[in-house]
């Protein structure tokens, strides 16, 4: 079993990484522009893959690991993406 | 002398997670409170980098420690992957900030000058 002390600073962590995810989530609504908003979603994914670790050592399953990995790609690919539509109002340069 | 050796890495582990949780706040207020696109990514395209691999390397020292003997070869080999995550982490989100900033420039957003209105 995983001792209660590290239970418990494990927790903690999660939940101010929770705290920080919601202030990003503010700024994702009020804006102003697109940018702003890209921006926010980027930095909420990032989070997102240290709050997936962290879980996976909560529940004792360190291979949830697996899972932040995949959502670090294709957290990575999609800001890419968009980034690049933005830019220039296609995907792919024809 | 075990146990100190055991109380030592906790205390490390401890600490490595709260540097990490200390930088993601501030990038998170950074987010919040500068006044224009390219400061607020300036804030956090630094300051969440380094928070998460602080985070994630404590976590791998935890790992370290609480798996190490008689664990399946799969659980074993999770500190190395956490280390692609990191170099991971260290190239990619360095790169999507830049992109995003990029692709903000060439269209036209204008930078913050002191006395405009706060975007």
């Amino acid at each position: 079993m995983i001792e209660p002390d590290m239970l418990t600073i494990f927790l903690a962590t999660a939940l101010l990484i929770v705290v920080t995810i919601i202030l990003a989530l503010y700024r994702a609504t009020i804006g102003p522009e697109v940018y702003n908003r890209v921006a926010a979603v980027n930095v909420i994914g990032t989070k997102t893959i240290v709050l997936l670790v962290i879980i996976g050592y909560i529940f004792e399953r360190p291979l949830f690991f697996d899972i932040s990995l995949l959502y670090a790609l294709l957290n990575f690919i999609g800001t890419l993406a968009f980034a690049k539509y933005l830019e220039r109002g296609e995907v792919w340069s024809s | 002398m075990v146990e100190l050796i055991v109380t030592i890495l906790l205390v490390v582990v401890v600490l490595f997670l709260a540097a990490g949780v200390f930088f993601m706040l501030a990038g998170a207020i950074g987010l919040l409170r500068l006044p224009d696109f390219y400061t607020r990514l300036h804030a956090t395209g630094k300051c969440d980098t380094l928070g998460e691999v602080l985070i994630i390397f404590g976590l791998l020292l935890y790992h370290i420690y609480y798996y190490s003997p008689g664990a399946e070869l799969s659980v074993q080999l999770v500190p190395v992957k956490l280390l692609f995550l990191i170099c991971f982490i260290f190239f990619a989100n360095p790169t999507a900030t830049h992109a995003i900033m990029k692709a903000a420039y060439n269209t036209g957003v204008k930078p913050w000058k002191k006395g405009d209105r706060r975007m």
